[in-house]
């Protein structure tokens, strides 16, 4: 009999996880929450930083399902996970039992619930969006609206929402929004050619391949503006329009700016169900919530539990790219336990 | 000397809505690279005129961005024209020929040009 193993979560990390182990011979059972698989990808219309289609990724995905014919249980939610011996028993509330030689958590991030930035104004004032939200109307298509039902002549965009932000308890940076911000400038740009588009931030992290090319793109190409200063709150003309105040940090001096709708850009958080399945199978946290490895050079991926082991956004936000990356990264680790080869028993000199 | 009483001071929050947007739109228009420009400051780092005198040729470029124009006038006349900006520029922004054209933007105000 094959090894059995068990992921936890169907977004990007659990799926190309799933594909993998199969593919290296183990039995793989996928669960997922929803009754769709994809986790946030399927919420995403357009990816940085090429501008590719964000379904492209998840029919990739669900092509190497079918190929390795995983076994997917939709709806699943675990009531326990028992340690047996070397085995973990995972029951579902549909009286499902499930016994796995090793587990894979990708149980991902939420997205920062804006409304805890009530200075910003999200769910007070109408024109007052997320990047989820501006993503929903990038895809119905056709003419881009404000909530109030017109073109937009001034977007700004806020950075750093829920991120870095001690008064909200993510003291950590979310990696993907300033980048996201720039390609959503861009796609507004060319939406509306005429309209004049602001992003407020505190820095730009254009870490990664092409961030920084995209990022002189958006000014080059679309003249994007870029203006260095935190927004400290937001109010509502008569007519509806968003007055923001920040300081220009870099002419030292207080600015205020009326906009037709404004964006801001929301970081990640550790997933519910990344803290209910933490709590199962009692997993370290990091002050952040994210799931801790053992060693953050040496073990990533390697929880405190043996046989327990997690990739993905669980862990720390991260990109698509990353993702897979970490997915297949934590696959490697499975397969080195499984065949009794364990990278705890390495010992780390001090 | 301290004078009774009280004085209004002119606030100073940038009110964006009602700057006066010209030298920006003229610079937009003839010279591009005004875009890329990150506000790093490696400009006035290099910048001849700026170790003798009070002229930042980054808060120049700010203020434009900003419509701010009474901030511009005086400062445009303090620059030599060396171009050692343009060579340190990162991004590749010609300095040089920002400052000639906002010369001529303000030139074009004066006589109801632009």
């Amino acid at each position: 009999m094959g090894k059995k193993v068990v992921v936890i979560g169907g977004g990007i990390t659990g799926m190309e996880a799933s594909v993998q182990l199969s593919a290296l011979g183990y039995t793989v059972t996928l669960l997922e929450k929803e009754n769709q698989l994809g986790g946030h990808l399927k919420d995403w219309t357009v990816l940085f930083p090429n501008l590719r289609k964000g379904h492209e990724i998840v029919s990739f995905l669900e092509h190497g399902l079918r190929l390795q014919e995983v076994n997917v249980i939709y709806n699943a939610h675990i009531k326990s996970i028992q340690k047996i011996n070397k085995q973990y028993e995972i029951t579902l509330d549909k009286k499902i039992n499930l016994i796995a030689d090793a587990v894979l958590v990708a149980t991902g991030f939420d997205l920062f619930d804006a409304h805890k930035k009530e200075e910003f104004g999200y769910g007070l004032y109408e024109n007052v969006i997320t990047s989820y939200d501006l993503e929903k109307i990038f895809a119905q298509e056709g003419e881009v609206k404000t909530p109030s039902g017109i073109k937009p002549q001034r977007i700004g965009f806020i950075h750093c929402v829920g991120s870095r932000d001690e008064k909200v308890n993510n003291h950590y940076c979310s990696n993907v929004c300033c980048v996201t911000g720039v390609k959503q400038a861009m796609e507004l740009k060319t939406l509306i050619p005429d309209a004049e588009i602001f992003n407020f931030y505190m820095d730009m992290r254009m870490f990664d391949t092409h961030f920084e090319e995209l990022y002189l793109e958006s000014q080059k190409k679309y003249g994007v503006n870029f203006i260095r200063g935190r927004l400290s709150e937001a109010s509502e003309t008569i007519d509806k329009r968003i007055i923001i105040k920040v300081e220009d940090t870099l002419t030292s001096r207080p600015l205020k700016m009326t906009v037709d709708m404004l964006v801001l850009l929301v970081g990640m958080e550790p997933s519910k169900g990344t803290k209910e399945i933490a709590k199962l199978l009692n997993l370290k946290l990091r002050e952040s919530g994210f799931l801790r490895p053992e060693d953050d050079h040496t073990l990533s991926n390697v929880s405190n539990m043996p046989g327990v082991f997690f990739a993905g956004t669980c862990s720390g936000p991260m990109s698509i790219k990353y993702t897979f990356t970490d997915a297949r990264a934590a696959v490697t680790k499975i397969n080195c336990y499984l065949k009794e080869y364990e990278l705890q028993h390495r010992i780390l000199l001090n | 000397m301290p004078v009774f009483g009280f004085k209004i001071n002119k606030p100073r929050v940038i009110d964006y809505d009602n700057t006066d947007k010209r030298i920006l739109n003229y610079l937009l228009a003839n010279e591009p690279s005004f875009n890329s420009c990150i506000f790093c400051g490696s400009c006035t780092a290099t910048c001849s005129a700026g170790h003798f005198t009070d002229f930042n040729i980054r808060k120049l470029k700010m203020n434009i961005r900003r419509g701010l124009i009474d901030e511009i006038k005086d400062e445009v006349e303090k620059c030599m024209l060396c171009g050692k900006c343009f060579l340190v520029c990162p991004r590749g922004v010609n300095n040089r020929n920002i400052v000639l054209k906002v010369r001529d933007a303000l030139t074009k105000i004066e006589s109801h040009e632009l």
